[in-house]
């Protein structure tokens, strides 16, 4: 009986033959990644353990992302806690605040690999499945566990197969496609699931779009979301990674939970509305919506081709005065190549403010909290009440919508500018 | 493993935004974060919020962040145990791995009325409404599970693996 790739990954990683949804297995991690906000927490479990060493320091690395550069004494505290904790532990890898966010950096170093079991005290650690990997979020005390021993429990999950076909329309992206998807599925609807992204249009998507559905994989519940690797995926690893990886794909006959069918040659430009993820409607639906604030960034959509696509309908415009527009390039090297290519020169021209590659508001950090009664549109993975400010509401859409709209103040269909 | 307290009711789909707002997670303190439990619902829960009480909420309690901080906080705020109708699998885990017990059943709407004292047996799951004597059984938590839980969270369980010797620098 054929078997899907979480199955196939977590017998490897579990040193069995084959393992079934339901099984209890304890998994060899081959990476852990800590960030400042919820690994400070996990440090101070593990020192409370008592070991001298962590498990292996080559297969941890630590990033500071969530409120970088520190905006308050209390967050430059936790900086400087986790940089020690680096040096006493000799941790392999650790980017300090000049990279970026972790699930854009992680990928890009070439740091998470096909076929592997990654774990980071992040939810959106699913992000990395996107290359071909088991990867999942876990709590601080849980990474402590790991920190010591290495390996993690995990309850084999179902897996959901979601098989997309169609050619994208003009200024429809694949976070229309994932908004489209939570829309469908629900904020539940996929809970202690793994999820397969496949079909043609998916094949055809570079591996910045299978990011963006992967990342979004936790808001329908999804214990980690996944695309089979290919011949993009070994273009997109050949020049950041010459490590040795097993590329494991889905048997043809692997047995699926269910597999559900979309077809998106028709699909409309999506916005998830206050204050749940999955409270998604067409733009139609919502047009005309004032907004306050514009968002365009994150690890959900803060790649270069997210900035180009926002920059080619900003280019020659002007925001009004009474909206801010504020951007983050996910990482360093997005933020290179968006300045190498004039996208930052469009973006600062038509008033927009470009932040360091970080978090920022996203999670309620720094760089763009809300006041009450205010409203922002996104290109987040989170509209929770209160997210970005006590009383405030976050819709979140696409990189074109958010850019369309900072253009007209109101929620706006880019494709009427067009 | 016995718990009794008061009922605390809340809906479906609570998220840990809600159950610990993002501004708090540079707090690193447990009984800090725990004044701020279910400030994103109900800024006045902290205060009122009685050592022993229990949680009892619809389906998917805990979605959203993995933040580890939203279950520190409600136990360093009192609350003793979750009963809910499902849990997303992050908080569920966290709940665990920090010693606050996290029963699932059906329809919890009939368990309990906000006030009513409810007793729990973590073991069996069995759960009794001590005003109106009715009984209900949760699903029962695997064996490894409940390890964790006795040992106070998995820390716990850890530091006495390294004691024994189980455990040691590789």
């Amino acid at each position: 009986m054929g078997k899907n790739i979480t199955e196939k990954i977590l017998a490897k990683a579990s040193g069995r033959q084959d393992v079934s949804p339901g099984q209890i297995v304890e998994a060899k991690i081959d990476l852990a990644m800590l960030h400042e906000n919820t690994g400070t927490p996990a440090v101070m479990a593990f020192r409370e353990i008592g070991l001298k060493k962590v498990w292996d320091p080559s297969k941890v690395v630590v990033i500071l992302d969530h409120n970088a550069p520190a905006p308050t004494e209390i967050a430059a505290g936790l900086h400087k806690y986790m940089r020690a904790f680096v040096k006493e532990f000799n941790i392999g890898t650790f980017y300090d605040i000049r990279e970026g966010i972790c699930h854009q950096v992680l990928p890009e170093k070439g740091l998470v690999l096909p076929g592997q079991v990654v774990v980071g005290v992040d939810s959106h650690t699913c992000t990395y499945g996107a290359l071909g990997l088991f990867s999942t979020g876990i709590g601080s005390t849980e990474m402590a566990g790991v920190l010591a021993t290495g390996t993690l429990w995990f309850k084999v999950p179902e897996t959901l197969k979601f098989v997309y076909r169609g050619k994208l329309p003009e200024m429809v992206s694949p976070k229309d496609v994932i908004l489209m998807t939570m829309g469908k599925i629900t904020s539940e609807g996929a809970n202690y699931k793994s999820i397969e992204f496949a079909g043609p249009t998916i094949e055809a998507m570079g591996i910045g779009g299978r990011m963006t559905l992967c990342n979004m994989a936790i808001e329908m519940g999804g214990k980690a979301g996944m695309v089979d690797p290919d011949e993009k995926t070994l273009a997109y690893l050949r020049e950041r990674s010459t490590k040795s990886f097993e590329i494991i794909r889905a048997d043809k006959d692997a047995v699926y939970e269910n597999v559900s069918e979309f077809d998106v040659s028709t699909l409309e430009p999506q916005v998830a509305c206050p204050h749940a993820v999955d409270n998604v409607k067409n733009i139609s639906e919502v047009e005309g919506r004032e907004i306050h604030q514009a968002v365009l960034g994150s690890c959900t959509n803060g790649r270069i081709e997210d900035l180009k696509e926002a920059a080619e309908i900003l280019k020659g415009k002007t925001v009004p005065l009474d909206v801010r527009l504020i951007v983050f390039p996910a990482s360093r090297e997005v933020y290179l190549g968006a300045l190498n290519e004039g996208i930052i020169e469009v973006l600062v021209q038509s008033g927009a403010v470009v932040c360091n590659p970080n978090c920022g508001p996203c999670c309620g950090g720094h760089e763009g909290i809300m006041a009450e009664g205010e409203v922002s549109i996104t290109t987040f993975n989170r509209n929770f009440k209160g997210r970005m400010g006590k009383g405030a509401e976050i819709y979140l859409a696409s990189p074109q919508v958010v850019a369309a709209s900072a253009l007209k103040g109101r929620i706006t269909d880019p494709r009427r500018l067009a | 493993m016995l718990i009794e307290g008061k009922v605390w009711v809340f809906g479906e789909n609570i998220d840990t935004d809600v159950i610990l707002p993002g501004k708090y997670l540079v707090v690193t303190d447990p009984v800090e974060l725990g004044k701020h439990a279910m400030e994103g619902l109900d800024p006045s829960f902290p205060k009122r919020v009685a050592k022993g009480d229990i949680v009892v909420a619809g389906r998917y309690f805990g979605c959203g962040s993995s933040r580890e901080q939203a279950p520190v906080a409600l136990k360093y705020s009192g609350v003793a145990a979750v009963v809910a109708e499902s849990y997303a699998r992050i908080f569920y885990r966290n709940a665990l791995n920090i010693g606050l017990p996290v029963l699932e059943i059906e329809n919890t709407k009939r368990i309990a009325k906000g006030g009513e004292r409810i007793r729990i047996d973590v073991e069996t799951g069995e759960i009794r409404n001590l005003k109106t004597g009715e009984v209900f059984r949760a699903k029962p938590i695997p064996d490894f599970m409940l390890e964790i839980i006795r040992e106070g969270g998995l820390i716990g369980k850890i530091k006495k693996q390294v004691a024994e010797g189980k455990l040691t620098d590789q």
